[in-house]
């Protein structure tokens, strides 16, 4: 029987978001915990674990990069550098 | 004391201690319901007031003057779009959907910035508006960074670094206004004179007035006070609006020396009470537009889940 990989998260301190940090494969979403308790979190690491099944993620595919996001390549504008303001007018 | 009392007490205190040390709370942990409604009520109140606020600025996407004008200012509306959107999912981890903000919304029990129910009436409007408005809600964004609950802080740090160009384009419109004709002039000074009392009342009521504002403070769900955020806004924006030339419509506002800070005059509130309680000049036009927009996009709702159904029967 193959097990389902699945993707683990972990947040390393409150207040932060969870950050990927591997795969591993377990029956469950409950031994999935477990396995990732010990696989990613050995030396303290962690606060908090997520873990998704891998099949359940959708996501871009990096070859596709330039169309996928070329919508954003030709606004400069939407950076506040594009914008000239004196040097004397502070806190803008 | 009873257990009934333990089991009550006890998780709150260690809530509090928590949230005393800086420490953030996440969706999973336990929270006093009453910290959790206020939140639910802060951060859909927010994101309302992004959605909302797209449409006083939206009103002039067609009329920019220039195209690179133009550009700008739908970024900037599509920006506030996603603010919206990224405050409804950080309340949304605290157990209340979608559709029962926007319900909320709609029957008005749920308020949103009254800043957004004047009407922008002429192109300078659109400069002010992104300088005052957006520096003003960037004052109160950049103490949100730090509020106890961890959803809102990361979306507030993901608004703040969006927002800068947002009054940087507005102070950008208004320099070439500023130092223009006396038309164009005229113009800024007259947007200037509109929208600077209705920035100040974005604050909220004083302090010694504000409902929820103590317990808000206790469980740092708010960062700063009221006024505090107030007197921050006019200490970083009198220097800038002197740059200008703009006039300032208040005969009081004055340095105080001893304050450090600046004096200013009376806020109307009973303008401010009337915007509130929905009877500002635009208060209907705003909810029934969005109102109408989200009837009109039910059809697009609707085939998706037909489309979902076909795939799932397939
Ligand atoms: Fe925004
Ligand atoms: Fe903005």
């Amino acid at each position: 029987m193959k097990l389902p990989l699945y993707e683990v998260f972990v947040r390393s301190k409150r207040g932060l978001d969870h950050k990927h940090v591997g795969s591993l494969h377990a029956k469950d979403g409950a031994q999935a915990l477990k396995f990732a308790r010990d696989c990613y979190t050995r030396r303290g690491e962690g606060l908090s674990i997520w873990v998704v099944r891998s099949s359940d993620i959708v996501a871009s595919q990096e070859e596709d990069a330039a169309s996928f996001f070329d919508p954003s390549d030709d606004k400069p504008y939407r950076h506040a550098t594009f914008y000239r303001i004196p040097p004397e007018v502070k806190n803008l | 004391m009873t257990d009934d009392h333990l089991s009550n007490t006890e998780p709150e205190a260690a809530f509090q201690e928590r949230v005393d040390n800086e420490i953030k709370i996440e969706p999973k942990d336990w929270m006093p319901e009453g910290y959790r409604r206020n939140l639910i009520r802060q951060i859909s109140q927010h994101a309302h007031s992004e959605v909302i606020g797209m449409q006083p600025e939206g009103n002039w996407i067609t009329r920019a003057p220039t195209l690179k004008r133009k550009m700008i200012l739908l970024a900037k509306v599509q920006d506030e779009a996603g603010h919206g959107l990224y405050l409804y999912s950080a309340a949304e981890t605290l157990g209340v959907t979608r559709e029962d903000m926007i319900g909320a919304l709609h029957e008005g029990h749920a308020k949103y910035a009254s800043i957004f129910n004047y009407p922008t009436l002429t192109w300078a409007d659109v400069g002010v508006i992104g300088w005052l408005v957006d520096s003003a809600a960037i004052v109160n964004q950049i103490s949100l960074q730090r509020t106890s609950y961890g959803p809102y802080s990361r979306a507030m740090i993901r608004i703040c670094k969006e927002e800068s160009f947002h009054q940087r384009q507005g102070f950008e419109i208004l320099m070439p206004l500023a130092s223009g004709s006396l038309e164009q002039k005229a113009m800024a000074q007259d947007a200037m004179n509109r929208w600077w009392w209705p920035t100040l009342m974005m604050f909220g009521p004083h302090d010694s007035e504000s409902v929820h504002g103590a317990k808000s403070m206790q469980w740092k769900i708010k960062r700063k006070s009221n006024d505090e955020l107030r007197q921050d806004f006019i200490d970083q924006t009198v220097p800038q609006a002197e740059y200008l030339g703009l006039a300032i419509p208040d005969p009081d506002l004055k340095w105080n020396e001893e304050r450090g800070h600046y004096d200013f005059g009376e806020i109307d509130w009973d303008e401010f009470r009337t915007v509130v309680s929905g009877n500002g000049l635009c208060n209907r036009e705003r909810l029934e537009r969005h109102s109408r927009a989200h009837r009109e996009g039910e059809w697009v709702r609707e085939a998706m889940r037909a489309c979902e159904e076909k795939k799932r029967t397939a």
